[in-house]
């Protein structure tokens, strides 16, 4: 290796460490900060090593109540999406049907446009139905731009497939909806719950669209916004820290799924035949009969 | 094999013998949009045959299949499966099984769950299930390889795994959908000889779509030429071959020297053609009767013709025409001669390499005759523009 190759890769190096320092080092902080032994109503120096914070991150009922909203308002619309977003992505891989450029098109369209614009006409679509906004109108939000992330995700996946397969599944004997749940499915569900993961987490840390649609129901992130503005309690560098976890977990999850879904389709089952090879067939060894 | 026997035995029972074509095609036409793709096709397959759609790609013949099998429903015409109507039947409801040119195994199951799929679905009980499936994985000589997946099976297993999926389900008629395109030739010759051997084993209707004329003839029974969404030809592989009626047929199947000409007297048996440089060739009448005072292009097979030194003198009866040798080849088997007639066509005679050399006397550039019996010799009606 030359010099200047060398010098080149020490200095890509040290620019991507910098560059993940620069990632990393919030996210490092706000977990270092749930251990803080504050006084104050503020949360920015560093005082001291405790774990207070951490014996009761629900000490305050509101942040309980933000935190159980927003698990359920992502689980609700994880379902809602995913279940959505699935059947989608098929009519648009499979079928053929007047309108299918522009709902192809539609669908995509919550991902380009600005959370602002999204969050008011939503809010204005409400109000004018006479909808009070609350738990269901942000339910109805979430679901509306996590939707577009599902399509894509699990629309890649179909478009990847040998769609003869699915003809196979019919040829054989299997109707529209057999071929679906034991072809169709299995085959996509690596992209299914790669979607259902982006939907979650995408649903948890909304603010600005959930801002415009919540009404009184508060959310994690509307908790912490509204407390920013009167001193941040230690407690929300818990939660978030909590939450940090769990989406790794999900992550963490979402990867071992994937790779478990790779194995079945590849892996060698170690088991005996279920029947010895018959004398008619004197090599059993894959050479013999290969071509 | 006592599997696959009993496998035949009870395919023969379950069928019957009936006197009635199995598969029909009446009239059936297919548009995709303002593609005519399948004009007005007639076709009727026997219980029992191997039957070939032989065609260049986008001649119709995948279509016509996929039409068969119920992927594609005739824009107009009827589809009838052993005197049953099936044209607008869906897929799952048609007993008959398609082996598709990327074999579309499921990859999320075991070779075995694979063959099995059909018989699930027919809700066929668990110990016959196994049975079968076992029968006809050893049927396609893989019984070994039940628990893998179809990955990590080769490409000539996994076609082979797809059979077994099909036939497990012992349907009217095995579709097959160019099934050894996607192998390498020494493999593909393999799997025609094995193809051809299950296919007398079951005894079920195999419909074979292939552009490889090679393995139409060495396994069908009956060929169908399909060229432009019709079916140009249909007959045994000798027929096509030493009695094609059309030009297309001519040129797709094998070499064919074809000189334009136009059919004149009949004289008994054989007719007489001149052709458009003014030499007399004869052609079995019956061949000619249907061109009478047309153009016809008058063909002959290479390895019919007999190439001579121009001097020497010619047997009675014969067809002859003169040329000049432009080129001579050495092929192994055979020797290869590219002679350009009087008129200007190039034709290739094909002889037996006897000697083991190319003789002297018909070396390049020298004048020669070719002879064949007129016996040997097809008419067939002349296609625009096209010189042979």
């Amino acid at each position: 290796m030359r010099a200047s190759d060398r010098a080149r890769n020490w200095a890509l190096g040290i620019w991507s460490a910098a560059a993940l320092l620069f990632l990393f080092i919030p996210v490092f902080l706000i977990v270092l900060f749930s251990f803080n032994d504050n006084k104050g109503r503020f949360n920015f120096t560093w005082q001291g090593f405790t774990l207070d914070h951490w014996k009761e991150p629900f000490r305050d009922p509101d942040l309980a109540k933000a935190m159980e909203n927003s698990l359920l308002i992502a689980a609700v619309t994880t379902v809602a999406a995913v279940l959505l977003g699935t059947l989608l992505a098929v009519a648009l891989t499979r079928y053929r049907f007047r309108g299918q450029g522009a709902a192809g098109f539609f669908v995509f369209l919550p991902m380009a446009t600005p959370e602002v614009v999204l969050g008011a006409s939503l809010l204005a679509m409400f109000l004018v139905a006479g909808i009070d906004t609350g738990f269901w109108t942000i339910v109805i939000a979430h679901v509306m731009f996590t939707v577009s992330y599902v399509v894509v995700t699990v629309r890649a996946r179909l478009e990847g497939m040998d769609p003869y397969i699915e003809e196979a599944a019919q040829d054989l004997g299997a109707g529209v909806w057999t071929t679906f749940f034991k072809v169709t499915l299995p085959m996509i569900a690596p992209g299914v719950v790669a979607a259902a993961v982006l939907a979650a987490a995408i649903s948890i840390d909304d603010y600005v669209v959930t801002s415009f649609n919540a009404g009184q129901t508060q959310t994690f992130p509307l908790y912490i916004f509204g407390a920013t503005r009167q001193g941040v309690p230690p407690e929300v560098n818990v939660l978030g820290t909590m939450l940090l976890v769990g989406v790794l977990l999900l992550m963490g999850l979402n990867l071992a799924v994937q790779k478990a879904l790779a194995r079945r389709d590849r892996a060698v089952v170690e088991e005996p035949p279920s029947q010895p090879p018959t004398p008619a067939v004197p090599a059993a060894g894959p050479s013999a009969v290969a071509g | 094999m006592v599997a696959n026997q009993s496998l035949t035995a009870d395919a023969v029972r379950e069928s019957g013998v009936g006197g009635e074509p199995d598969i029909r095609l009446e009239r059936v036409t297919k548009r995709f949009g303002d593609v005519l793709v399948i004009d007005d096709l007639d076709l009727e397959i026997e219980r029992g045959a191997f039957y070939a759609l032989l065609g260049p790609s986008g001649c119709g013949k995948t279509t016509t299949l996929r039409m068969i099998g119920g992927f594609e429903l005739p824009t107009a015409g009827r589809v009838l499966l052993g005197g049953t109507e099936v044209t607008n039947a869906p897929p799952h409801k048609r007993d008959v099984n398609t082996v598709f040119q990327s074999y579309a195994l499921f990859p999320h199951l075991t070779i075995e769950k694979n063959v099995a799929f059909g018989l699930e679905r027919k809700g066929v009980g668990k110990a016959e299930t196994r049975r079968r499936v076992a029968e006809a994985l050893e049927t396609v000589q893989l019984p070994h390889l039940a628990k893998r997946k179809p990955a990590q099976l080769s490409g000539g297993q996994q076609q082979r795994v797809a059979l077994a999926r099909a036939l497990v389900n012992r349907p009217r008629a095995l579709l097959l959908d160019e099934p050894l395109g996607a192998l390498d030739l020494r493999l593909r010759r393999q799997l025609q000889l094995e193809l051809k051997r299950i296919q007398q084993e079951v005894g079920i209707t195999f419909i074979h779509v292939t552009h490889d004329q090679e393995e139409a003839m060495s396994m069908a029974d009956t060929i169908a030429v399909m060229n432009r969404g019709r079916i140009e030809q249909a007959g045994t592989a000798t027929d096509l071959y030493e009695r094609p009626r059309t030009e297309f047929v001519a040129k797709f199947l094998g070499v064919s020297n074809l000189v334009r000409g136009t059919v004149g007297q009949a004289n008994g048996e054989l007719s007489a053609v001149t052709t458009h440089d003014g030499a007399t060739l004869h052609a079995p009448t019956n061949r000619c009767a249907e061109h009478a005072g047309g153009a016809v292009s008058v063909g002959v097979r290479p390895e019919k013709v007999k190439l001579t030194p121009a001097e020497q003198p010619t047997p009675d009866g014969a067809n002859v025409l003169r040329g000049q040798v432009v080129l001579s080849s050495f092929l192994g088997v055979s020797l290869q001669y590219v002679v350009r007639t009087a008129g200007g066509e190039e034709l290739i005679v094909l002889a037996q390499n006897a000697d083991g050399s190319l003789p002297e006397s018909l070396g390049a550039g020298r004048e020669v005759q070719l002879t064949w019996d007129p016996r040997h010799t097809f008419v067939v009606a002349a296609e625009d523009g096209a010189r042979a």
